[in-house]
């Protein structure tokens, strides 16, 4: 289990990380913090003529308070972000996710983008950044784009990042006052990745959910109004209509259950009198 | 912005426990076959090379990382710790070694460095832990001998030493 | 409360927990110390953490090999069962850095089969030869300057297979019908063997009830943390081979080595180091890689090391035979049970590897468990199947055997309306009846069941538990109670294995029996003192109990003796029993240790007593002193009389010769053959555990939490309760993982789906809960020296059972398997799911329960006529533009082509070397077709029908696949390959689409968001 090789290059800044795409498309892969990508490296499930290296540049290692958004650099670690006094107050349900994401040590180097861009289907940063309808900066030789979270993840470890493009930051809309959250996540054990993750989010009556583990990525459900009468029945025609299937892990039987009952916890977890929490 | 060829070896220069080291290494090395075989410091242990079992963890900037996730050209300049540190300076053990000895906390001892690294950051950030918290702290480290319990009470010994310790300075 | 206000709430689990304590309870074994020791009975801290705790340890890999040593990498099959047709090692070998390449066949030109202990009709060679069996068998390896170019070679090295069909099952491939493995055998089952013990018929035929319960025990291991690890050099002095690897032993199995590579067993030198990470049985099997390597260390002509990768360790090295058990009980309307009907379907994967099958035949002597049944009927049948072949696994056949046993005490009942401990209770054997000789064979050597019983209800509160339960059932929470008894043998009967054989061939071979243990006590010429033995410990502390024993009788302390347990065959005392297994340390190493030291002592003693002025009888040893036993004062240093042996061999008494070294083979009269009869006593030293829980099952999820879980082990004399203590815990840690999570899954193609430690699930400090520890009375055994037992092993026979029988108990089934998955147990609840909406039409692609393969259909509109799209799927250079990742296709014959594709989902990627057969061809209308891809990432075959219907001025495409893929990708990315493969099918399409010029603009996720939109709209 070892590496396939590959050149390496570190970059100073972002212009040269892209400039490194340009010439090297797909054939180039980025590493930040590599706790996707090198298990993949090592099993030579993933085999890069080149891996850019933006571990180490300074000015993707912000957090930024927007106003209405907080922008994460693609150097900020999951751990860095957890960190982040304003975290409670400004992305409550990303603080309440990021304790599931792998362990101490993989989100000491971990970073935030690099899990949204690795888009694994059942991960708990891509689900918070679809159910917050976050974006995705994307910078490379021909400019900058910005694509919306629901745009952006396409399928299992697919996204619409080009194989040209870098992902500096990700921005994701803080909680506004009168919002409430939750998250809730099944595994097996402690830092595994989720065999369901739903994050839900109340702002007046609307209700959203949004269910990893499930479909081929992050799905958002959301309901203008949902009343609590409604909500077992509207959970499962969603649990029905997200598929699933059998894996090593759960049955889709079991998912589609995961999902009625983790649904029902956290949108009654979101209900203004709290019941369910 | 700085190229390392794939065919060629590079130098890699960092300090592991306080020392400075250098060695030589291909772009695709890891830290743990570098340090291992390339340093000789083979106190940490590699036992699935992708992340989920914790054996190879070392700190890097204080930090504890997985080894195995990581290049050893990724270290050059890192300030990397090891359970070859742990000891004292007149090489008796350390508070975490020696709550680990006192409790039974190791058996093969393969699985050994990393949580003593893993536990070496945490009971820095979180000096007094419940069980509860310790039993998350070390959810990404597995050992096959022991039921861990003796694990759980050796770091919370620890954590009592350290903070006496502390208190102490 | 807002659940993201809260601490981390995420672990369903942690909501049945029991609240959080500041700190756990102390240690539950009590120091006991004996009159005649000081040390042994002591919590001893351990020796070997002083190397350990300062990252000083000497595994395999820490030890430095000669420069120029080279390492070594495998191809391994992505195939369950397959011919080889061609090896082509070309391109690596011609790599810079690669130096050799074996295959099967040269395994087979240069070595013999490796033997097993009966007649069957297996070549087992290490690599495969003609064909493969299982995913991840060994086809090829190769020896490069370092394990990355060794890897690098692998990958260019191309293996053509032709793909057989798999059986995976063990019944079912005792089936005339069922493909073969082994071409030499006309069935799969390689062995059947039926014993009759007592008269069953008779005891079955005027039962008062019977009854039967069918379980299937799964396939596991324990999957220590340091994985195998081999370095091996060819011997130009001996014609043999010098090999340092973690193998444990027994060490009959160098003989089996030796006979393979056809040489002299003294000239294969193997050397184990001081310390290995961990075993639980399973490096007993790295053998036939030991053979391998000195193939290629030979046809390298240097040293070349191995150090086995965690995929390679998951899917190749050893699990536990899976097994199914038909358990017949004939009982009295009191529970009691007269009788017992063993049908046993033992599964041992691809190839049997000494000393397979033992498992099953390990624990034959105790069959009837610590119960008093006379009339036993046991049918074994060995089977072959194309998973992973097995090995040693912590129990040994012992949590197949008594989960069907335990289960079956469980239904009986049930069945008589009675407490299972009940039931347990009465049909124990009684403390008066011991020593017992088991209808089976074995001499349960003592105990008293009944009282460890009592005593671990008593300590355990079970009265409590009871209140418990009743509690939450009043509340409607589903809640059982379960119970486990068991005996847990220690050292093996060497001879046990020949009961695999009948009467005849075992008299043709000759009598084996015993099981030798030997360690070397040596006093050097200043009075230190140096123990070695042939424990091959695996990080049980052998050091630190051996130092005990010696120090003991030595009147020393721990830390006056060395004891070194690195182990060298040309040097050391050893014989074939020697290693670490089947709990053998405590009381066989234990006894030779004690025996050793009690030589030294005694020669000692003459020496002293000659200057002393004492008889013999009357010196003793104390704190590094030699005295008169009356008076303390009348004494000599420790270290004078050593030294006096070495420096002075002429003062010392005429028949006393110098140097102090003495060698103690230790076995026990005991281990006697198996009779005519086939009685056999398995093992010498007999414990006895019992253990009780309470589970809770959340109908919600499936999760079964286990809210109390009470243990307890008679095992004898203690020899140190910081270790013992560790045995049993690490043992319930195991159990604990077997019982929910531990797995190796195989589809019933043989796909092997287990392949990392996200698959294969071993429990962490988050997931294991507290068990509670009751040390009973003690009973020791009246056939090891110090009365010790084994103990490692108890919570594997007890925890599965004990659990299932608590899962039982609450939700009122019969039919429990392992592991208790939550999706497994949802399922036994047999809620009703409620059916979604009229307006939720189920999702048409997921999957269906039990099939190994990725299957959906669809359709999708193409702008172009039937006739143009049917022109465009046959013709090769528009498919090349069509198909995702074409590298190349070209015409291979009518309506076939070959090509390169690039596959993947995202980065994953790799190329494949594909095939597509168009079939069933009906212009412009429908065809079929059936395709392979091969490449470095797996291999995947599958077939698909399209469609096409006139509509629109276009064409509606009707489509379904069925894909199935096997080999790495399987075996680490099963959550993933369903959605990859529906990518690929859709982008496919899409591209199919824009050739025929229209516009597929993607849409992600296979339209999910269209159905999600439609979900919303239809309710708001």
């Amino acid at each position: 289990m070892k590496p396939a090789p590959f050149d390496y290059v570190r970059a100073d800044s972002v212009e040269e990380a892209v400039s490194v795409l340009a010439e090297h498309g797909d054939e180039a892969r980025v590493l930040a913090g590599g706790q996707s990508l090198m298990p993949m490296l090592n099993m030579r499930l993933v085999r890069p003529e080149v891996l850019v290296d933006i571990g180490g540049l300074p000015e993707l290692a912000h957090i930024e308070d927007e106003g209405d958004t907080v922008a994460v650099g693609a150097a900020v670690t999951q751990g860095d972000l957890a960190d982040w006094p304003e975290l409670g107050t400004a992305l409550p349900v990303v603080a309440a996710a990021l304790p599931h994401v792998g362990h101490f040590q993989t989100r000491n180097r971990g970073t935030v983008c690099g899990s949204i861009c690795h888009a694994d289907p059942s991960s708990e940063l891509p689900l918070c950044l679809a159910l917050l309808g976050g974006e995705v900066e994307l910078h490379s030789a021909h400019g900058v784009r910005t694509v919306p979270a629901d745009e952006f993840q396409r399928g299992v470890l697919t996204t619409a990042k080009e194989p040209d493009e870098l992902a500096v930051r990700a921005r994701l809309p803080k909680a506004q006052d009168g919002e409430r959250f939750a998250f809730l996540e099944f595994q097996h054990r402690h830092g595994d990745f989720a065999v369901v993750a739903v994050a839900a989010k109340r702002s007046g009556d609307s209700v959203s959910l949004a269910v990893g583990g499930v479909a081929d990525r992050p799905e958002v459900c959301r309901w203008d109004t949902l009343p609590g009468d409604a909500v077992e029945d509207a959970l499962n025609d969603l649990a029905w209509t997200l598929g699933g299937g059998d894996d090593i892990h759960a049955t889709a039987r079991h998912r589609r259950q995961l999902v009625r009952h983790l649904g029902k916890r956290a949108i009654d977890a979101t209900a203004a009198d709290g019941a369910g929490a | 912005m700085k190229t390392l060829d794939r065919n060629g070896r590079h130098p890699v220069r960092f300090t592991l426990n306080g020392m400075p080291e250098e060695g030589f290494a291909e772009p695709r090395m890891l830290l743990t076959d570098f340090l291992r075989h390339e340093i000789g410091a083979t106190g940490t242990h590699v036992a699935c090379e992708h992340g989920v079992c914790g054996a190879c963890t070392v700190r890097v900037g204080g930090k504890a990382v997985r080894a195995c996730l990581m290049l050893a050209v990724q270290a050059d300049g890192a300030e990397i710790e090891t359970i070859e540190g742990l000891s004292e300076a007149d090489g008796s053990f350390g508070p975490l070694q020696q709550a680990f000895h006192e409790n039974f906390a190791l058996q093969c001892g393969y699985c050994t460095p990393g949580f003593l690294m893993s536990l070496s950051e945490y009971l820095e950030r979180n000096p007094d832990p419940t069980v509860e918290e310790i039993k998350v702290a070390l959810s990404g480290n597995i050992c096959r001998c022991t039921g861990y319990r003796e694990i759980i009470n050796a770091s919370l010994d620890a954590a009592r030493a350290l903070r006496e310790r502390r208190q102490q300075d | 409360m807002p659940l993201h206000g809260a601490r981390p709430v995420g672990y369903l689990r942690a909501r049945l927990s029991p609240p959080a304590k500041s700190l756990m309870p102390d240690f539950a074994i009590p120091e006991q110390v004996r009159p005649e020791d000081s040390h042994v009975g002591r919590r001893q801290p351990r020796i070997e953490d002083r190397s350990l705790l300062r990252g000083e340890g000497g595994f395999v890999d820490d030890v430095p090999v000669k420069k120029g040593t080279l390492h070594a990498a495998f191809v391994r099959s992505p195939h369950a069962h397959a011919e080889i047709v061609a090896i082509d090692a070309s391109a690596a070998l011609a790599m810079p850095g690669v130096f050799a390449v074996v295959t099967g066949t040269d395994m087979a030109a240069e070595t013999d089969p490796m033997i097993v202990g009966f007649e069957n009709p297996i070549d087992y060679y290490g690599l495969a030869v003609d064909k493969v069996r299982y995913v991840g068998e060994p086809v090829v390896a190769v020896a490069a300057t370092d394990r990355y170019r060794a890897e690098d070679a692998a990958d260019l090295i191309k293996v053509t297979y032709n793909v057989l069909p798999a059986t995976v099952d063990p019944v079912a491939a005792c089936a005339p019908d069922a493909p073969i493995l082994h071409p030499r055998s006309d069935s799969n089952c390689v062995s059947k063997r039926h014993f009759v013990h007592g008269d069953p018929d008779t005891a079955f035929a005027e039962a008062e009830r019977t009854t039967d319960l069918t379980i299937r025990y799964p396939r596991n291991s324990i999957t220590p943390m340091e994985t195998y690890a081999v370095v091996a050099e060819a011997s130009s002095e001996t014609g043999g081979f010098d090999v340092l690897s973690n193998f444990q032993g027994p060490f009959s199995v160098h003989t089996v080595m030796a006979l393979a590579l056809r040489i002299r067993t003294a000239a294969l030198r193997h050397r184990s180091p001081k310390n290995s990470g961990g075993s639980f049985g399973s490096k007993l099997v790295i053998f036939p890689y030991i053979v391998v390597l000195c193939v290629l260390a030979r046809k390298a002509r240097r040293p070349v090391k191995w150090i086995e990768d965690r995929l390679e360790h998951l899917s190749a090295s050893s699990v536990a035979p899976n097994r199914v058990t038909k358990v017949e009980a004939a009982y009295r309307s009191d529970g009691t049970v007269t009788g017992l009907r063993l049908t046993h379907w033992d599964d041992h994967g691809a190839y049997l590897r000494a000393p397979m099958p033992a498992p099953i035949y390990r624990m034959h002597g105790v069959s009837t468990n610590g119960y008093f049944i006379r009339h036993l009927e046991v049918t074994n049948h060995i089977v072959m199947t194309n998973k992973c072949p097995t090995g040693a696994v912590r129990g040994f056949g012992g949590p197949q055997l008594y989960f069907a046993v335990e289960r079956m005490m469980q239904r009986v009942a049930v069945l008589t309306g009675q407490d299972p401990l009940a039931v347990i209770r009465r049909n124990l054997i009684a403390a008066d009846q011991f020593p017992y000789k088991a209808i089976a064979g074995s001499l349960l050597d003592s105990g008293d069941y009944r009282r460890t019983v009592d005593e671990a209800v008593e300590q355990g509160d079970l009265a409590a538990l009871k209140k418990r339960r009743d509690a939450a059932r009043a509340e409607g929470r589903l809640y059982g109670i379960g119970y486990a008894a068991c005996v847990e043998p220690s050292q093996s009967n060497m001879g046990y294995i020949s009961t695999v054989k009948t009467g005849l061939e075992r008299e043709r071979a000759g009598p084996k029996d015993g099981a030798v243990a030997s360690v070397t006590v040596s006093v050097d010429a200043l009075g230190s003192v140096n123990v070695i033995g042939d424990s091959v410990p695996q990080g049980q502390g052998h050091q630190t109990a051996l130092a005990q024993i010696v120090a003991d009788r030595l009147g020393l302390t721990p830390d006056d003796v060395v004891v070194a347990l690195d182990t060298d065959t040309a040097k050391d005392g050893w014989s074939i029993a020697a290693g670490n297994y089947s709990c053998r340390f405590a009381p066989a190493s234990a006894s030779a240790a004690h025996q050793a030291a009690t030589r030294v002592r005694e020669k000692m003693a003459r020496i002293a007593a000659a200057n002393l002025n004492v008889p013999v009888a009357e010196v003793e040893f104390t704190d590094g002193k030699i005295h008169a036993a009356n008076n303390p004062d009348n004494a000599i240093p420790f270290y004078r009389i050593g030294g006096l042996a070495h420096w002075s061999p002429s003062s010392l008494p005429d028949d006393v010769e110098p140097g102090i070294r003495e060698t103690a083979m230790w076995n026990a009269p005991e281990l006697t053959p198996t009779t005519a009869k086939d009685e056999i006593n398995t093992s010498l030293a007999y414990g006895f555990g019992f253990d009780f829980c309470g589970v809770e099952v959340d109908p919600a999820t499936g999760v079964v939490t286990v809210d109390q879980y009470v243990s307890a082990h008679d095992c004898g004399t203690i020899l140190n309760p910081g270790l013992a203590e560790g045995q049993i815990r690490g043992s319930w840690a195991s159990a604990y993982g077997a019982t929910f999570l531990e797995e190796f899954r195989y589809e019933d193609d043989g796909t092997f789906r287990s392949g990392t430690f996200a698959e294969y699930l071993v429990p962490t400090a988050a997931e294991l809960p507290e068990i509670r520890l009751v040390h009973p009375t003690p009973h020791p055994s009246p056939y090891t020296r110090l009365g010790a037992k084994g103990i490692a092993e108890g919570n594997q026979y007890t925890t599965p059972v004990c659990v299932a029988n608590a899962v039982a108990d609450a939700l009122g089934v019969e039919d429990i398997e392992l592991p208790l998955k939550p999706a497994r147990v949802l399922a036994w609840m047999e809620a009703d799911e409620p059916p979604p909406s009229a307006a939720v039409a189920p999702d048409g692609e997921a999957g269906e329960p039990g099939r190994p393969t990725i299957d959906g259909s669809g359709e999708m509109q193409v702008p172009a006529p039937p006739q143009q799209v049917w022109a465009m799927l046959l013709d090769p250079e528009r498919m090349a533009r069509i198909v995702p990742g074409c590298e190349r296709l070209e015409a291979a014959g009518d309506n076939s082509f070959t090509g390169a594709v690039v596959l993947g989902a995202g980065p994953v990627r790799g190329r494949f070397e594909a095939r597509i057969d168009l079939t069933d061809l009906e212009a412009p209308r429908r065809a079929r077709l059936v395709g392979a891809a091969d490449g470095p990432l797996g291999s995947s075959r599958g077939s698909g029908e399209f469609e096409l219907v006139a509509q629109d001025g276009g064409t509606l495409v009707r489509y379904r696949y069925a894909v199935e893929l096997s080999g790495k990708v399987a075996a680490v990315g099963g959550r993933m390959v369903r959605g990859a493969a529906r990518q690929l099918i859709d982008r496919f399409l899409r591209s199919l689409i824009r050739e025929a010029g229209g516009n597929a603009e993607p849409e992600a996720a296979g339209g999910l968001s269209g159905r999600l939109k439609r979900l919303v709209g239809g309710r708001a």
